[in-house]
């Protein structure tokens, strides 16, 4: 055997980890386009942004970890074609690669706009990094998670934020209107403008000297399309996320799966599923197939405000609080009909961890 | 550098360098120690941390913050008096000669 990762991402570092952890003796190898070891993107709006870390401190795993554990990790050579017949994978630089089971881990990168930066690689937030040692007027296109990040690490250092987003609400595709309200409440205590359902004004942008897209991702898909393998927004997986090829995988922020927590297929765009997916194939690859079916959870900070939401709570047709808005902590627990959706909490730790546990135990009671 | 000691349910010991100043959490994973998962990467956003505390330890411990108590309120692995999540104990010189167990789960 011999496996292949595609994508130095936490994604792809952890299918590498979990196989070495499982037992898995034979190669494997991971291919990545940036030229970094595999780190964490969520510092990158947090800690990194404010300066409180640095490259070493949000690195998956320490480069030395690789060689050590006997993956061979290929960095700045992007993978540029997949040749199913051989199995083999051929990067830019020529190099080619045979492979028994190939894992996609290709991520997503962040939709562009003319003239705007955007914050998805360490590279990009290295530049904001840099570019906040000045004051700023900071222009954040899109109230979305890495938008609100930057502006509330924006703001908490001193400089001149504004958000625009065209949609009526924050965080639309994301949470509950109560939470997106608050948020949006408390980034407007702390004098952050927030325009709402607004078009982005030729003088609002040319009042602004740093301006940020947070406008959402697009996968990279290409080199799976070009394989031939069936794309619909990700690269299409079945429940133990194979592709169309028995001998391919997707996971992360690239795999289209079908989700029983948002009952249709979707894409998750999270540390969780990352991770869990990323360990889901390698236990499918040491041939003890499972389907993947882990809670989906995610987290954001901002300020003081630590939001934490379990399940998938959009397309909710029905809301219970718990606790109250105004002493900035309660928790939102989302249902669909008598279905509990999931909770969106905020400083309300308690409640995300219990409400993970329950829905995992409904999860195992379904699938059992 | 501090020597900090993992053993997992099985009973397998790791013993582990830790920098000061990293985490016991950060100390398992930069070592390939398994069974400490730490989705969110030490910002005790996820409670996958979680270890058990030796019995017969008489290290200085920092206090529980009270999101560390929270998080630890439903863990799959049942909490015990000595339930911590380790990427809320710093490793100082102090804490040289840790004991912490893996728990079986951690979500
Ligand atoms: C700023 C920011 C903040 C975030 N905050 C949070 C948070 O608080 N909580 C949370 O749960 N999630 C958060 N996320 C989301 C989370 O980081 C992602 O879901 C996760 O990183 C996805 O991992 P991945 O490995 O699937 O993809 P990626 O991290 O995108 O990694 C994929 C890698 O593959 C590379 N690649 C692509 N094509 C090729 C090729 N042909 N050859 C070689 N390499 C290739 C890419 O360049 C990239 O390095 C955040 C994301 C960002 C950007
Ligand atoms: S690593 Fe997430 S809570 Fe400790």
């Amino acid at each position: 055997m011999s496996v292949v990762v595609i994508g130095a991402g936490q994604a792809g570092c952890q299918a590498a980890v979990s196989l070495r952890e499982q037992g898995y003796r034979g190669p494997v190898t991971i291919v990545g386009d940036e030229n970094v070891p595999p780190y964490q993107r969520p510092p990158l709006t947090k800690a990194y942004l404010a300066g409180d870390v640095d490259l070493d401190g949000v690195l998956v795993r320490p480069e030395s970890f690789y060689a050590a554990h006997g993956i061979d990790l290929v960095l700045g050579d992007p993978a540029a074609a997949i040749a199913r017949e051989d199995r083999e994978v051929v990067l830019r630089s020529g190099l080619a690669l045979r492979y028994s089971h190939l894992v996609l881990a290709t991520g997503a990168r962040p939709r562009t706009l003319p003239g705007a930066l955007t914050l998805r690689t360490v590279a990009d937030a290295e530049v904001l990094r840099e570019r906040l040692h000045r004051p700023a007027r900071a222009l954040v296109i899109g109230a979305g998670f890495v938008g609100l990040e930057f502006a509330a690490v924006a703001r908490t250092k001193g400089h001149e934020v504004t958000v625009v987003e065209a949609l009526p609400r924050a965080l639309a595709r994301s949470v509950s209107p109560i939470v997106a309200d608050h948020v949006v409440a408390r980034h407007q205590e702390r004098g952050v403008r927030v325009l709402l359902g607004a078009e982005l004004s030729a003088p609002e942008r040319g009042n602004a000297d740093l301006v940020v897209a947070g406008i959402g991702v697009v996968p990279n898909v290409a080199l799976a399309e070009d394989a031939g393998l069936t794309v619909d927004d990700g690269v299409v997986v079945d429940a133990h996320l194979r592709t169309d090829d028995p001998f391919i995988y997707a996971i992360g922020d690239c795999a289209s799966f079908s989700s029983a927590f948002a009952g249709a297929r979707i894409r998750l765009e999270s540390v969780q599923n990352a991770m869990d997916q990323a360990a889901c194939v390698a236990a499918g690859i040491m041939g003890s197939a499972e389907p993947y079916t882990a809670v989906p959870w995610f987290w954001s900070d901002q300020y003081d405000m630590k939001l934490q939401i379990a399940g998938i709570t959009r397309g909710h047709d029905r809301t219970e609080v718990d606790g109250d808005p105004s002493s900035g902590r309660f928790a939102v627990y989302c249902y669909r009909g008598d279905r509990l959706l999931g909770v969106e909490c905020v400083n309300k730790p308690a409640a995300f961890v219990q409400t993970r546990r329950r829905l995992a135990e409904r999860q195992e009671f379904s699938v059992a | 550098m501090p020597k900090i000691t993992y053993t997992q349910p099985d009973g397998v010991q790791s013993v582990v360098d830790v920098n000061e100043g990293d985490s016991v959490m950060r100390g398992a994973v930069l070592n390939g120690v398994p069974g400490i998962v730490a989705q969110c990467g030490g910002g005790a956003s996820c409670g996958t941390c979680h270890v058990y505390v030796d019995e017969n330890n008489t290290k200085p411990l920092p206090e529980m913050h009270p999101v560390e108590d929270e998080l630890l309120h439903c863990t799959s692995s049942p909490r015990q008096d000595n339930s911590r999540l380790s990427c809320q104990l710093p490793v100082s010189a102090e804490l040289d000669g840790l004991v912490v167990h893996v728990p079986e789960t951690q979500i």
